[in-house]
């Protein structure tokens, strides 16, 4: 996408991305059955397999590694739900993406009361 | 003939839902956020509105990847929440009016927005959240939601999402029935999820949208969406929302109620905003 390029940290989910990722998203969108949810606890690696992941995508899924979820097309509204069954919040999130501790990163987002009032 | 009474507009952060159920809305850290609520209830006990347009996105409950409309019109006479995987309660069924849908659905499509139908609908907590922070009793009024998409791009432009919500407000108005309708807008202001840029926040960006709210409120069409993420944030963009539910309530100057901003609830800039009848 043009332009897509131009901001700091952030990969806008497009068509290019959003088929990358579309096993893995496919996946996280099936947490939202309980019963998918457990049967993903019970064997990580063969529900991985059934829903077809590639090398890259299992092995981010394994690490628990956000940046690389995003990396191999993982779109962040489905990916809280693999982060829902890790227990993980978007403050975890942000933590990990970051390279905050969890407290620096809920710091900053108080820390941002500090910005001008006006444009 | 219908009437619209307001526009109202809310973020609708997952954790506002968590906090609702689990009754914390007298904790420190939430108590600023949900006292804000009580002035737009005030407002909503006098005026009280017989239906709801809500103006949200959903966020991978009723849509996937493999059928992602970019405008999506509920046609239900009810509408259920489910599980989102991430553990807030589901709530109870709302009520829809397939009447006005229908109202909606044929003005849209006669006026060029060729916008998807859906009779049947899960509604997640972008749709939820205001609805029980505005209602908190569960007596919030029937209602038609307006799914937008911010999940996959291209998105529709702000410029897009006013015109579509001009068109749903004209639907409104015309739609035969002595009732008051509100409309709202879910979402939003400035916040980012992911990437390196995660906890993103534009305070001076959100006071100036919300300012123009009222007298200006076409202001932010002149941005398209990547300079919306680029000020607002890869979620911030959920402001296309609020722009489509100011539309609907008038294409003139509204008057505002009252407006709250709090940073940070979640990762979030946290808005909550009335507007009545000029």
């Amino acid at each position: 996408m043009a332009g897509s390029q131009a901001i700091f940290g952030t990969t806008p989910f497009d068509g290019t991305v959003a088929m990358r990722g579309y096993a893995l998203n496919r996946m996280c969108f099936s947490f939202n059955s309980a019963e998918n949810r457990e049967t993903f606890r019970a064997d990580e690696e063969a529900y991985m397999r059934a829903y077809g992941l590639d090398e890259a995508q299992a092995e981010a899924i394994r690490k628990r590694d956000v940046l690389g979820l995003l990396a191999a097309g993982g779109n962040v509204y489905y990916l809280a739900k693999f982060a829902g069954i890790l227990g993980l919040d978007v403050q975890d999130l942000g933590a990990a993406q970051t390279g905050l501790t969890k407290e620096a990163f809920k710091a900053r987002l108080v820390a941002q009361n500090d910005q001008p009032e006006t444009l | 003939m219908a009437r619209i009474v307001g526009a109202l507009a809310t973020s609708h952060i997952p954790a506002i839902g968590g906090a609702i159920a689990r009754g914390l809305q007298k904790e420190p850290y939430w108590k600023r956020f949900f006292d804000g609520f009580d002035r737009p209830r005030e407002w909503l006990a006098r005026e009280k509105p017989d239906v709801v347009a809500v103006f949200y996105n959903d966020h991978g409950l009723n849509f996937f990847l493999d059928k992602m409309p970019t405008f999506a019109v509920g046609a239900a006479a009810q509408y259920r929440n489910d599980d989102e995987g991430w553990g807030i309660p589901t709530l109870p069924p709302f009520k829809g009016v397939p009447e006005l849908s229908w109202a909606i659905i044929d003005h849209l499509i006669a006026n060029d927005f060729d916008i998807v139908t859906c009779q049947e609908m899960l509604v997640d907590h972008a749709f939820t959240v205001p609805l029980k922070l505005f209602w908190p009793d569960g007596d919030a009024p029937a209602a038609v939601p307006i799914c937008i998409n911010t999940v996959q791009f291209p998105l529709p432009s702000a410029k897009r999402c006013w015109a579509m919500g001009r068109a749903v407000g004209e639907a409104i108005a015309g739609w035969d029935r002595d009732l008051k309708v509100v409309t709202i807008g879910s979402g939003g202001l400035s916040h980012q999820l992911e990437g390196q840029r995660a906890g993103f926040i534009n305070k001076p960006f959100d006071l100036k949208f919300l300012d123009t709210m009222a007298d200006d409120p076409e202001w932010a069409t002149q941005f398209s969406v990547l300079e919306l993420v680029e000020k607002t944030g890869t979620q911030g963009v959920e402001l296309i929302n609020w722009l489509a539910a100011r539309a609907a309530a008038s294409p003139g100057p509204m008057r505002k109620v009252t407006q709250t901003y709090h940073i940070p609830i979640s990762n979030t800039a946290a808005a909550t905003l009335v507007l009545e009848p000029a």
